[in-house]
């Protein structure tokens, strides 16, 4: 049989596909906490990230591992959605329910993708402004950060965006590792928790950004 | 009915009935009044087929066998739950002092692709016999029994593989899976044989084989949500699917088929 069409090898795949995202996010976040500097400190570090030409290798790369995710995930919930047709007229509700970020996984993926086409096209794709430090001309993407975030109801989408996030890297961060193998009694409880603390730490960050500005300007 | 102690409860039951698979089944509303709360919850099951046998009606059919808890054969989802509402439990083994006075009780059929309703709560579970059949043995040369002693296993080893050899393949964890994923059952199978020393002949092989025939039979894929092992009347740990896993992958990367 082979690997990729194996339920299992496809669950890795996600698996491996999303702690790649999840790597990205941190990143995303930690480098974005600049805006926290000003205008200029923000804008140079944008300005540093798409003049290296490195960045077409790193953004096929993660458009590969976003589709990869995007695509075994498809395959493996139609598997699931087919294998039973007929549901349960009562759901547990004792000692034998399941966590309902885990059971929910795919719905918080379809509106974290929705949210990412939003996202990019608002910003990477939005209103190109233009600013100088020295003899540079760079992009002013603090100025579209802070129209963008002067309205509320971005500012609300945003945060319940990351919400569902936090809920999906709470239970996607654990998952991904028993997937690829790592469960054991030695490691397992620290495993979890550090999917805990790295879904709190990346949601907060992200959170924080919106509200700053929104309060700020 | 009611024996030293117990009491006597009224119930509604809400039964799936079901005449064969391609059936589409329905619920069926019975009282079920007096029963003790002594009886097991297949006891109750029986004391009701008695009075609808009795007054002409088609009984309810379930699966049932050891009555001990140790044989896999009884099933169903009471209240959203299989086997029910205790943990590390079988139908079997459940008691009506579990439940209220004037309660209604929702039974039905573990449900899955892979387990095509046979009628009423009776399920065709032999598609884990047939993963089984894919991996889950040992050859061994026939002859004289081998010393006991020959073959040394640690003590830790020996309990590992105990635990996970415990299940008794009744397909909670595929009744309970939102997914009806059977990797709870094939991994405790695949953990069991990989844990000592004579399962390591056919360990690369017994992955790859025992996950295709899973695969082949409809169940789902595990998206860890712990529902197996919340159900498990053996409380099988799902560290034994993570165990899977890494055989699997490994199987992937060695076997030459």
């Amino acid at each position: 049989m082979s690997y990729f069409s194996s339920s299992i090898g496809r669950k890795q795949i996600v698996g491996i596909c999303g702690l790649g995202l999840s790597l990205f996010v941190l990143t995303h976040m930690l480098g974005n906490l600049l805006v926290f500097l000003g205008p200029q400190a923000y804008n140079e570090y944008g300005h540093a990230l798409t003049s290296n030409k490195l960045i077409y290798i790193a953004e096929a790369g993660l458009l590969a591992i976003l589709i990869g995710h995007v695509i075994y995930t498809v395959l493996l919930t139609i598997r699931n959605k087919n294998a039973r047709p007929k549901k349960y007229a009562v759901t547990p509700a004792g000692e034998k329910k399941t966590n309902f970020a885990a059971k929910t996984m795919i719905y918080q993926g379809v509106v974290i993708l929705v949210f990412i086409i939003h996202h990019l096209l608002t910003f990477k794709f939005g209103e190109e402004y233009e600013v100088q430090y020295g003899e540079v001309i760079m992009r002013d993407l603090y100025r579209l950060m802070v129209e963008v975030f002067s309205q509320p109801i971005y500012v609300v989408w945003y945060v319940i965006a990351v919400i569902i996030l936090w809920t999906h890297l709470g239970h996607g961060f654990s998952s991904s590792f028993k997937s690829l193998g790592f469960n054991h009694p030695k490691y397992v409880k620290k495993i979890d928790t550090a999917g805990c603390i790295y879904a709190a730490v990346v949601c907060l960050g992200f959170i924080a950004q919106p509200l700053y500005m929104f309060m700020n300007n | 009915m009611a024996g030293a102690g117990g009491k006597n409860l009224n119930l509604k039951l809400k039964v799936w009935k079901q005449k064969g698979p391609n059936d589409s089944g329905h619920f069926l509303n019975y009282d079920a009044n007096g029963i003790s709360t002594d009886m097991s919850f297949l006891e109750m099951l029986d004391v009701m087929n008695e009075d609808l046998i009795s007054n002409g009606q088609e009984p309810i059919e379930f699966d049932h066998d050891c009555r001990e808890g140790i044989c896999g054969t009884c099933s169903l989802v009471i209240n959203g739950e299989p086997h029910g509402p205790d943990k590390g439990t079988t139908t079997c083994q459940l008691h009506m002092r579990r439940f209220k006075d004037g309660d209604t009780i929702a039974i039905e059929p573990f449900r899955a692709k892979a387990f095509p309703v046979i009628r009423d709560l009776i399920v065709d579970r032999s598609a884990f016999d047939r993963i089984i059949e894919a991996g889950g043995y040992i050859s061994t040369n026939t002859g004289n029994a081998v010393d006991a002693n020959a073959m040394p296993i640690g003590k830790a080893e020996a309990d590992e593989a105990f635990n996970s050899a415990a299940c008794i393949g009744c397909g909670a964890c595929v009744a309970a899976c939102k997914n009806a994923s059977a990797s709870l059952f094939t991994s405790a199978k695949l953990s069991h044989l990989a844990a000592i020393p004579q399962g390591q002949a056919e360990r690369i092989s017994r992955a790859n084989s025992m996950v295709a025939q899973m695969d082949s039979e409809a169940f789902g894929a595990c998206t860890n949500t712990g529902a197996c092992e919340a159900a498990c009347p053996k409380e099988i740990s799902i560290e034994n699917i993570a165990v899977m896993n890494r055989e699997f992958a490994i199987s992937s990367l060695k076997s030459r088929k």
